[in-house]
């Protein structure tokens, strides 16, 4: 792809129709760390880029008692800057935080992390704890399709030609309900997941688990809804027995590739013990949610 | 065909023209002729183009030239007072935190960025919020004192 045409529309209409009129591929441009690499060198196919960071709505947050409005395009310095979003969301944070330097999260975004669609994204398992809704606007309308539909394989998700994902929808976490997010890398900075894993936990008052999600990433082509680990998890009060069950759950629903980060035996067993150090944190978190 | 871009470089309104898949970094160092900032390895891992734009440091191999347009960018060129060195460059000189030199340009960019948001940082959070910045001579040792000592001599100075 070699860019040719640089567009910055002030609305989603006008961005949506930048997209289906191109005589040639047009893309979305959020915060370019991985668009503008793949644009580089390879200069057999003339792009049109559809920068949307014009776009208020894209690059702001709206933090409610309803829960999160989240401007798909925003940048995760801001974000990770967002001291409110953080003591509701603190694993969405974290996954936000992770991404790159200091200078890739000046540009990357939530939404372009997820749009990249990337099985080692980290943004995939923190959104899936935290119940994100993507809604889509596009030539025939808008939509919303749960976060754990959006990526359909390694680089693939639902959007069609002329789609953008105008929001991330967070509804408000319930009394008692935090988050948190791990990754494996062999470093400690910037590098790509080995594993991920986001647990959301809801305790009652006697710090008994009344609700829980569990999302993994880099273990699969896409990040995953491990509905089976949540339910190792509801009803216990996060006991070795019930944090060993979930464990499995995330290691029986991973399905890896062995690659230079990391074996298929490494992953399935490390994604298993980030899930249960993770629902730890979240469940300390949560007694003073 | 050519993009025609106005922008705010260092405090002074630039224009410039460029193809839409030049990048900033192609840019200030091309069309402008600012040629402090470098390039290291072109897709955002080793921080040697680091330039802030709206305050925000990035990478400026991984913007594009055309977003440029209406925006304030702060590159090396403009750390130092005319001839007067910025405090945060004098300790690079004083520590000798650098060799051959072509990471400097953005570490200066990206120390400053984080004396602006945290001007009191630990040698922990100054070696995580630099670590975009790749040095392969120094060893970085020299560097984290050079920016610690900044630190102090500008909380001193404020």
């Amino acid at each position: 792809m070699a860019v040719v045409e640089y567009q910055s529309p002030t609305s989603v209409e006008e961005a949506i129709s930048f997209l289906t009129s191109s005589p040639h591929a047009a893309k979305v441009l959020a915060g370019g760390t991985d668009l503008i690499i793949q644009s580089k060198g390879k200069y057999d196919e003339p792009l049109t880029v559809v920068d949307i960071k014009g776009i208020a709505s894209m690059v702001d947050a709206e933090l409610t008692d309803d829960g999160l409005k989240l401007g798909p395009a925003m940048s995760c310095a801001r974000l990770t800057a967002r001291d409110d979003i953080k003591a509701v969301y603190p694993g969405l944070v974290e996954a936000a935080y992770l991404i790159g330097s200091t200078q890739v999260q000046g540009r990357a975004s939530v939404g372009g992390n997820l749009c990249n669609s990337s099985p080692a994204g980290d943004t995939g398992p923190a959104l899936i704890a935290n119940r994100a809704i993507c809604v889509i606007q596009g030539p025939n309308g808008t939509r919303e399709v749960p976060v754990e539909e959006f990526t359909t394989g390694v680089g693939q998700n639902v959007l069609e030609k002329g789609d953008i994902l105008v929001q991330l929808k967070f509804p408000r976490p319930a009394a008692r309900t935090s988050d948190a997010y791990l990754r494996f890398i062999p470093r400690t900075e910037m590098d790509i997941a080995v594993a991920g894993a986001g647990v959301s936990i809801t305790l009652d008052g006697d710090g008994t688990c009344t609700d829980a999600r569990v999302g993994i990433g880099a273990v699969a082509p896409t990040a995953l809804l491990v509905d089976a680990a949540a339910q190792a998890l509801i009803g216990t009060k996060l006991d070795d027995a019930a944090l060993a069950a979930a464990a499995q759950a995330a290691t029986d629903a991973s399905s890896p590739i062995t690659d230079r980060r990391g074996t298929i035996e490494y992953r399935r067993h490390v994604v298993g013990v980030l899930v249960k150090r993770a629902a730890l944190i979240a469940a300390e978190r949560a007694k003073g949610a | 065909m050519k993009t025609h871009v106005t922008t705010t470089i260092n405090g002074e309104e630039v224009e410039f023209l460029c193809e839409p898949h030049e990048t900033l970094l192609d840019a200030l160092r091309n069309h402008v002729g600012l040629t402090g900032t470098k390039e290291g390895c072109g897709s955002g891992d080793c921080g040697a183009c680091s330039v802030t734009v709206d305050g925000e440091l990035v990478c400026s191999c991984l913007v594009l030239a055309p977003e440029a347009e209406g925006k304030s960018i702060g590159t090396i060129e403009g750390i130092a007072d005319h001839d007067k060195l910025h405090v945060i460059q004098e300790k690079f000189l004083e520590h000798a935190a650098l060799q051959c030199g072509i990471c400097t340009p953005g570490l200066i960019v990206s120390t400053k960025a984080l004396l602006e948001e945290n001007p009191n940082p630990t040698e922990e959070e100054a070696r995580y919020y630099l670590a975009g910045n790749l040095c392969r001579c120094t060893g970085y040792d020299k560097i984290i004192r050079a920016v610690l000592d900044a630190a102090e001599t500008m909380k001193g100075a404020a």
